[in-house]
């Protein structure tokens, strides 16, 4: 999930009694499943957490490129090079569609952004952890791109006209980046020992990581009861993690891997995996700015702004010129 | 398996050999006499879009604007794909089993046959946006004459580039008379860019025995002939940019026989490690 705790501004759902008028038509929308568009009346609350919630994934977005794009020039075929730089390529259209999204809710692009690099605004927690190995790529777009599809998809029906139509796009493109992950696996796995013994270490760094992307424990995440209500999120945290759980295990035997955790266990009577917990105390660390590459991935982000602002400037300052010329003319 | 299907099917294999089997029939290719310097021409062609496509692709994930961030990466991966097919066919004509893969991540840097311009380093954005309209400018003139290549298989390549490069350099042109003709900050930061670059342009044009080789056999035209659409080209551009052409005439050569600057060595190291840590694994 690349929008982990989004607050809501509200403390839990109120009762049909408790809505204005307004409010109360709005409510029977979503509940009838009829997208909100941009120019209809909606509460300010709602607009504010979309906000939140379509920058995080934004921001997910742009700085997602950066951990699969280290490895781009050092990609070991001209195929995988080409084919990482596609993906990543798309992840930066992911972000555009996104910021495009949250503009049709009154909030520009500029805005969001420096919101993410004055701290107000978060990315997701994933994106702090490092790539160290060729099979990191391999690790991310099987994990991280799994972990996100679980959460996207559903995303697709979410009550917000251009959210929902974002998703449908990026999801599409999503699989494809999961399926270029997973074949990076089987390239290694099928390779010498070295290589395998790489895609297992691989496996072991991001395991818990891609568990913590679907955000706290349902009974600590107080905002999600609400952002349910409001059909901006569709299924709870331990829902979506429970879900990945039980396809990833399959995928990671049929790879001859082992998932660094001695508690799984297929639980017949549930018809789940039983698996451990992440770290919570790392992932809060991780969220306050203290995972091994926040402080990297921000100063990568606000260095591209910053060092472009000339480049835009100029720009700007060409099209202004050159359209004084035209009204001259 | 479980929910994902497995993409190294067997069925890729196969459609590679019906391509291959396809393949049009060019007598150039299968030539012993013109081998080693039609050889030698094609890894110039392919080191240069290799290399250019790599500097892109530093970029990636660093741009000023994520539009300019998605325009670099498909122009890398526009020469990241004519590299295949240049070094593909490189490694056909020399017949010694060598796979484009091979020739990019196994030779070191004397071997490398690219022109000087394209390992600049890419510094600013001034930089990068001129090494690519002049390197552009030079691309369009030679695929364009490439097109109508004695060597079918040289034409087809060049002709499916060529689509591709002509978008590249209206881009380029675009960018370098907008920034140049921007504020007071781009003008200088582009009249920089030139400045440091124009004396890597020469070795574009530099031909030799190699070149002629190909003249000859109607392969390739000489690039010494390319030179004076470029200068029209580029002349133009600089000057509707409010730019100044550098007095400096000095021109650094040596890159298509293998004499490079430093930077090549520390782009092949980056690129090749892989291939070079874990010898003849399949990725």
């Amino acid at each position: 999930m690349y929008a982990q705790n989004v607050d809501t501004g509200s403390k839990g759902v109120r009762g049909a009694d408790e809505l204005s008028p307004e409010e109360a038509a709005f409510q029977a929308r979503i509940d009838d499943n009829i997208k909100i568009e941009p120019k209809d009346w909606m509460p300010a609350a709602y607009r504010k957490t979309l906000i939140r919630q379509i920058g995080q994934h934004a921001h997910s977005e742009i700085v997602g490129q950066l951990p699969e794009g280290n490895w781009v020039t050092r990609a070991p075929t001209l195929e995988r090079k080409a084919i990482l730089l596609a993906k990543v390529q798309d992840e930066a259209g992911h972000g555009l569609y996104l910021y495009c999204a949250a503009e049709t809710l009154g909030i520009s692009r500029d805005e969001l952004m420096n919101k993410l690099h004055s701290g107000e605004m978060k990315y997701s927690s994933i994106f702090n952890y490092p790539t160290l190995t060729w099979a990191d790529m391999g690790a991310v777009g099987w994990l991280v791109d799994g972990a996100a599809i679980m959460n996207q998809v559903p995303l697709q029906r979410t009550s917000f006209g251009p959210y929902a139509r974002a998703m449908v796009r990026i999801c599409k493109e999503e699989s494809f980046h999961q399926r270029q992950g997973y074949s990076i696996m089987m390239s290694m796995v099928s390779g010498t020992p070295a290589q395998k013994e790489m895609a297992q270490d691989a496996l072991n760094r991001f395991w818990y990581p891609a568990l913590m992307m679907f955000g706290p424990s349902d009974k600590d995440s107080v905002h999600s009861d609400q952002s349910m209500a409001w059909k901006i999120k569709m299924n709870t945290n331990d829902e979506l993690r429970q879900r990945f759980v039980n396809e990833t295990v399959p995928q990671a035997h049929y790879l001859g891997l082992t998932i660094p955790d001695d508690d799984l266990v297929w639980n017949e009577e549930t018809g789940n995996y039983d698996f451990s917990q992440p770290d919570w105390d790392e992932f809060k660390a991780v969220l306050k700015g203290n995972g091994p590459c926040n402080r990297e991935r921000l100063g990568a982000r606000i260095k591209a702004w910053e060092g472009g602002e000339w480049f835009r400037d100029g720009l700007a300052a060409y099209a202004e010129k050159a359209a004084k010329r035209r009204a001259a003319a | 398996m479980p929910s994902l299907s497995d993409m190294n099917t067997d069925e890729v294999t196969k459609l590679a050999d019906i391509a291959a089997a396809e393949q049009t029939h060019d007598a150039h290719v299968t030539n012993v006499e013109t081998r080693p310097a039609f050889f030698e021409w094609l890894c110039r062609m392919g080191d240069t879009t290799l290399i250019l496509g790599q500097r892109l692709s530093e970029w990636c994930g660093h741009g000023p604007a994520l539009e300019e961030d998605i325009a670099l990466t498909n122009t890398a991966l526009d020469l990241i794909g004519h590299t295949q097919l240049w070094l593909g066919l490189a490694g056909e004509v020399e017949n010694e089993g060598r796979s484009a893969d091979q020739l990019a991540f196994l030779r070191d840097a004397f071997k490398f046959r690219n022109v000087l311009l394209v390992e600049v380093p890419n510094g600013d954005m001034g930089v990068t946006t001129m090494r690519q309209f002049l390197f552009d400018a030079f691309h369009y003139e030679l695929l364009q004459r490439l097109t109508e290549s004695s060597s079918p298989r040289v034409a087809e390549i060049a002709a499916k580039a060529l689509k591709e490069v002509s978008y590249h350099v209206e881009r380029s042109t675009d960018l370098v008379v907008r920034l140049g003709d921007g504020t007071p900050e781009s003008h200088d930061r582009m009249q920089q860019a030139l400045d440091i670059l124009w004396s890597y342009t020469g070795d574009m044009f530099v031909s030799d025995g190699v070149d002629a080789t190909m003249a000859d056999a109607g392969i390739a035209p000489s690039p010494d002939t390319l030179r004076e659409a470029w200068l029209a080209r580029v002349e133009d551009v600089l000057d509707e940019a409010t730019l100044k052409v550098p007095d400096n005439a000095f021109v650094h050569t040596g890159g298509k026989t293998g004499k490079h600057t430093e930077h090549l060595g520390y782009i092949l190291s980056d690129m090749q490690f892989l291939q070079r840590a874990y010898p003849g694994a399949s990725w």
